[in-house]
């Protein structure tokens, strides 16, 4: 059974349609590429698996849970889902350990000690040991990016999305965030990615998806899609991407 | 029979004040705890529960502090629950400071950007710990010079209860100018020991703002 399954998923934001009948399946271990214009409904999807959006019609199941159905458990399926934003969203009055340690301590009651034993090890994930007493503010753009990254580790999820999370760096910053994300490939991490990064993508993800219009317009294996794409639009998006 | 103004006066008139300190904090006390509801109602969201915390907000900031005053002291007693000075003064000072503090809170909480919400809510927190543990924390700093503003602005408005007849320092000031008819000395010397209790807040308020270690925002 795949990790997470959408099924003719659409969401509107008042007449807008953003997502028009999207179906996505994401087996456990996987890591799907997510590319597309702006607007074509890449984010919004993402943020629709965390149930951080409610969708219109369709479902979306992630594990065994349905996350439409009315009562559905979403704080028991956001501790499964992490999400790391574009704009980082750290915690600006904690600092880099209590960023991370918030919600082992607050939603999974892991006791204090414990707590700290996990940040001083998702930390050392993403290569910032030395930061766990620094306040978000002392830190780059990318060390930001990675503290987030690490405070999603922290609760342990099954699946990991990231929206666009290099968009918002200096070029010579990207590096390091990605460097993190391929680690996390290699250990078999499941994820979902939207990204710009379409050499990343390429490299590290099995499937790319390439939305259109609010639909999936075409998906591959990473290895054919960029080379082989079948329709015009995703000819046109790559030439513009890819100079 | 009119005497002189002296020491003695002053005295009398700063013995007076507690009254007024006494007011504004019991008034300041009992408009948080309300305000504080009233702000929760108006961020969560079950929109009714909003629209009577707001339909609140606007009744008391629409209408003038003394009719408060009038409806309780007077008004209630015509319909049968007279109450006294102390109550009728403590109930319409609450329900004032209630709907101005609730104002100031909301405004705080909600500068705070609606990302910090969603992280909070991405990380699995429910509703009123991502309040208690990501938004109260930062909206706190920048809800205390303003809370800090209407606590003065709360003190100086307690010699409204004058007209009701409950003695604090403005009443104290008329009752000893009526013996005196010194009226220049007198309010010079009232609106002084208004301003010695005033002023230090002010700064108290300055100061918090910069010791309350809480970290520029991001983004």
């Amino acid at each position: 059974m795949s990790l997470v399954a959408c099924r003719d998923v659409v969401k509107r934001f008042g007449t807008n349609t953003v997502l028009d009948g999207v179906s996505l399946e994401v087996a456990a271990g996987e890591i799907v590429a997510i590319i597309g214009r702006s607007g074509s409904g890449k984010s919004t999807l993402l943020r629709c698996v965390n149930g951080l959006e409610a969708i219109q019609d369709g479902s979306i199941r992630v594990g065994d849970t349905t996350i439409n159905a009315p009562g559905a458990d979403l704080r028991a399926v956001r501790q499964r889902v992490g999400i790391v934003f574009q704009s980082y969203n750290l915690f600006p009055h904690l600092t880099v350990e209590k960023n991370i340690t918030l919600a082992p301590r607050v939603v999974k009651k892991i006791s204090d000690r414990d707590a700290r034993q996990i940040a001083s090890d998702v930390l050392a994930k993403v290569g910032l040991s030395e930061k766990v007493n620094a306040y978000p503010d002392s830190l780059s753009g990318g060390q930001q990016q990675r503290v987030a990254i690490a405070r999603s580790l922290a609760m342990n999820p099954d699946l990991m999305l990231f929206d666009e999370i290099t968009s918002a760096l200096d070029p010579e910053l990207v590096g390091e965030v990605l460097k993190v994300l391929e680690a996390l490939a290699s250990q078999g991490m499941t994820m979902m990615l939207v990204t710009h990064e379409m050499g990343f993508a390429r490299r590290c993800a099995d499937r790319v998806v390439f939305m259109h219009q609010g639909k999936i317009w075409e998906q591959g294996s990473a290895a054919t899609f960029f080379d082989n794409p079948k329709t015009p639009e995703l000819t046109s998006f790559l030439s513009a991407v890819l100079h | 029979m009119i005497r002189d103004f002296g020491l003695i006066d002053v005295g009398y008139l700063m013995l007076a004040a507690r009254w007024t300190l006494l007011l504004a904090a019991i008034a300041f006390v009992g408009g948080s705890i309300a305000g504080l509801l009233l702000t929760l109602l108006r961020v969560q969201p079950f929109a009714p529960l909003r629209w009577v915390a707001s339909a609140w907000i606007l009744i008391v900031q629409g209408t003038p502090l003394l009719a408060w005053l009038f409806v309780f002291y007077f008004g209630l007693a015509l319909i049968g629950f007279p109450i006294s000075t102390w109550l009728a003064v403590i109930a319409a000072y609450s329900l004032y400071a209630s709907a101005y503090l609730a104002e100031i809170w909301r405004g705080a909480l909600q500068s705070i950007p609606r990302q910090q919400w969603e992280a909070g809510s991405a990380l699995a927190l429910g509703f009123l710990e991502q309040l208690q543990h990501v938004i109260i924390p930062q909206a706190i700093r920048i809800a205390i010079p303003p809370t800090v503003g209407f606590l003065v602005q709360l003190i100086k408005n307690t010699s409204l209860a004058a007209v009701i007849g409950f003695v604090e320092l403005t009443r104290e000031g008329q009752l000893t100018n009526a013996s005196t008819f010194k009226p220049f000395t007198v309010f010079i010397v009232v609106a002084a020991i208004y301003f010695a209790i005033c002023f230090p807040l002010t700064q108290l308020s300055r100061n918090l703002e910069g010791r309350l270690h809480v970290a520029r925002r991001v983004s």
